[in-house]
């Protein structure tokens, strides 16, 4: 077969995407109860166990180099998928650095960065490129520095400006969203940007995380955890591409469901930028089959038990209206209904 | 894993000098070498001096080039009276003395969307332009700066100011009885003009009414008032269901006193905005002083609940479920 095929049909077309047993245990389950509610699970981004998802401030996982390249297809054919307003370029040096910063710094084998004054010098070996620049000038990267690092980073990144007492997502890079597009929603204001989000607005919850960005301090970034459900390990789920995918939801079956649809979790991560006095969001995610998630025997019953109980607007919002009875059959056999020990780990 | 106290940064004092009767400029570099962190012009940092009795934590803006890391300078006036941290600065902090700072904090940033910057300053108000002014000088938008001190002799960087922005700077002193006329600049700036003051309280306010009342959009006015840390009065806390009584320092939280007392009370965001470190009052002998964003009105006002990584209590004991 066609090996630059193979590559590109990873997360599209032959769907060649896998979990190795590693990193289905390390897979970042977004239940640490049985049942499932919004609430502003913020909390500080520091450094979580060796191995897991939050080992270092920007994980970089055995998808890196399919991730990327899924990117680069994206991106030929939707070039709007990257898109900054002009004062936003601050910004994208900043999250360039924050980008080079951490993954050098993280894993030293992969990635090196040295600088010497404004000249800067970065290595990543896996994607083979080497690359001279001189932080703050733009002419000397081959693409906008937001762009050229993110496209070699995983998960989307949009960069927001703080002003006026909120925050207005004002550039990004969004090539694997879980429905939601960065060329709707550029330069609008935090709450513009979550408006589809159901229940949320009448619990408060986007008032208070608001109030919580807007006194996000530099040197102590946050996350949380979001999640909804892909059939197929589609990355790209986006509105402009809803043709391709939207229908797949139909195609869900007793035979196929634990092979097609996937848990898709966002590990979200928000720092301040220093020099733009901005903030950077990353949504990174991570999805596993259903048959992956039933070889973990908490994760089968907690998975269960949510997706059994979810709120109805929820189910709605989350696009799981058709195939959830399904999901929910598939996992029942593995519900003895035995209680399940606290917190996320797989036991 | 514990969190309770944001990472500070250790500094070494490598000059000091004295540029009016009672203004002190400081310059700091990282004690470890290298560069400090990167910040935007309108930035604070927050000084840890830790003097004999008591650790003082003051905020300071940094008033050196965001282009050039080696060192951050700052600028203190001597307040009279001092509260301890001005006095500290100016009697105990000298070259080789070592500090702590925190990571910087923007509360008065340059607005990006401006088309115009007018800056006005009084006093020791200078410090935040002249960080903000390297970034100026790097855009296409055209700004303008107006630094008003009380004589020459005071003007700590009047010289400096004006030999940097021949152009741009004009320069009062109350000692030849020069002001800035505020209503006049306020009154003919071109649409898109996004206008900051900083200095004494006086001038804020004179400059906030004066926008106002010539109709000025709130968004582009800008004023710098620092947010210190919620400290408050000494107090007093007994742990209901741990059996443990612990005192609550000056510039302690609440929920750092029970962190130094052992135990474990569940905390997210340390923000007082996830609601997570919700703690149960038992009882208080006084007022709860509420510094959240979680709690409703109703909640905080019936006194049964507390959010102790930001609040805290002026009382000589709080009992809580803990």
């Amino acid at each position: 077969m066609n090996v630059a095929l193979m590559q590109e049909q990873v997360y599209r077309g032959a769907f060649a995407f896998r979990n190795s047993p590693q990193a289905i245990r390390r897979f970042p389950l977004p239940f640490p109860e049985d049942r499932y509610m919004y609430s502003v699970n913020i909390e500080p981004h520091v450094a979580g166990p060796a191995g897991s998802v939050i080992e270092f401030p920007i994980d970089c996982d055995e998808h890196y180099v399919e991730e990327c390249r899924e990117r680069a297809v994206v991106l030929a054919e939707d070039p709007l998928r990257y898109q900054a307003l002009p004062h936003m370029l601050s910004a994208q040096w900043d999250t360039l650095e924050l980008g080079m910063h951490s993954l050098a710094q993280s894993y030293p084998q992969h990635f090196s960065l040295s600088r010497q004054g404004r000249s800067w010098h970065w290595i990543n070996r896996p994607l083979g490129l080497d690359q001279h620049f001189s932080f703050g000038d733009p002419a000397t990267l081959p693409q906008p520095p937001l762009e050229y690092i993110t496209r070699q980073l995983q998960g989307d990144w949009v960069i927001m400006d703080q002003r006026d007492n909120d925050l207005w997502a004002e550039g990004g890079m969004v090539t694997g969203p879980a429905d939601w597009s960065m060329d709707f929603d550029i330069g609008m204001s935090f709450k513009e940007w979550h408006g589809p989000v159901p229940l949320g607005h009448e619990m408060g919850v986007f008032d208070r995380a608001l109030k919580f960005l807007l006194n996000l301090r530099l040197n102590e970034p946050v996350r949380r955890l979001n999640w909804t459900m892909t059939v197929h390990p589609r990355l790209d789920t986006s509105p402009h591409n809803y043709p391709e995918w939207g229908p797949e939801r139909a195609a869900v079956t007793a035979q196929n469901v634990a092979d097609v649809l996937h848990l898709r979790t966002e590990l979200q991560g928000l720092w301040r930028l220093p020099r733009s006095n901005g903030i950077v969001f990353m949504v990174r995610t991570y999805m596993l089959s259903l048959r992956d998630v039933a070889s973990i025997p908490k994760w089968a019953r907690r998975v269960h038990r949510v997706l059994r109980d979810l709120h109805p607007a929820l189910v709605d919002y989350k696009g799981l209206t058709r195939h959830r009875p399904t999901a929910v059959a598939y996992l029942a056999q593995f519900d003895d209904g035995a209680p399940t020990t606290p917190g996320t780990a797989p036991e | 894993m514990s969190h309770s106290h944001a990472d500070t940064i250790p500094v070494r004092v490598v000059a000091v000098e004295q540029v009016t009767p009672q203004i002190k400029h400081f310059i700091f570099a990282p004690t470890g070498g290298g560069e400090l962190p990167a910040f935007s012009g309108g930035s604070h940092i927050i000084v840890v001096m830790r003097g004999a009795q008591r650790v003082f934590r003051n905020p300071y803006s940094l008033m050196s080039s965001p282009n050039e890391l080696d060192t951050y300078q700052i600028s203190v006036l001597r307040v009279d009276p001092s509260r301890g941290g001005s006095a500290f600065m100016h009697e105990q902090v000298r070259v080789g003395s070592e500090l702590e700072i925190a990571h910087p904090v923007n509360l008065f940033a340059l607005a990006k969307l401006a088309r115009k910057h007018l800056l006005l300053a009084g006093g020791i108000g200078i410090t935040p332009f002249m960080a903000q002014l390297h970034d100026l000088r790097l855009t296409d938008v055209p700004y303008e700066i107006h630094y008003a001190t009380r004589s020459p002799e005071h003007g700590a960087y009047c010289e400096l100011i004006a030999q940097a922005e021949p152009q741009r700077a004009r320069l009062y002193h109350d000692s030849a009885a020069k002001f800035i006329d505020i209503e006049g600049l306020l009154s003919h700036q071109p649409l898109g003009t996004h206008v900051y003051v900083c200095g004494p309280a006086g001038m804020i306010t004179r400059v906030l009414e004066t926008a106002r009342a010539l109709g000025w959009p709130d968004s582009h006015v800008h004023y710098e008032k620092f947010s210190a840390p919620p400290t408050g009065a000494a107090f007093d806390a007994y742990l209901d269901k741990s059996g443990i009584a612990l005192h609550v320092l000056p510039d302690q939280s609440l929920l750092e006193a029970i962190e130094a007392a052992g135990v474990d009370a569940p905390y997210l965001c340390r923000g007082g905005v996830c609601g997570f470190c919700r703690t149960d009052v038992v009882a208080v002998d006084g007022e709860l002083i509420h510094n959240d964003h979680y709690l409703s009105d109703e909640e905080k006002a019936s006194g049964k609940a507390i959010m102790p990584c930001v609040s805290r209590a002026r009382c000589s004991k709080l009992v809580l479920s803990l």
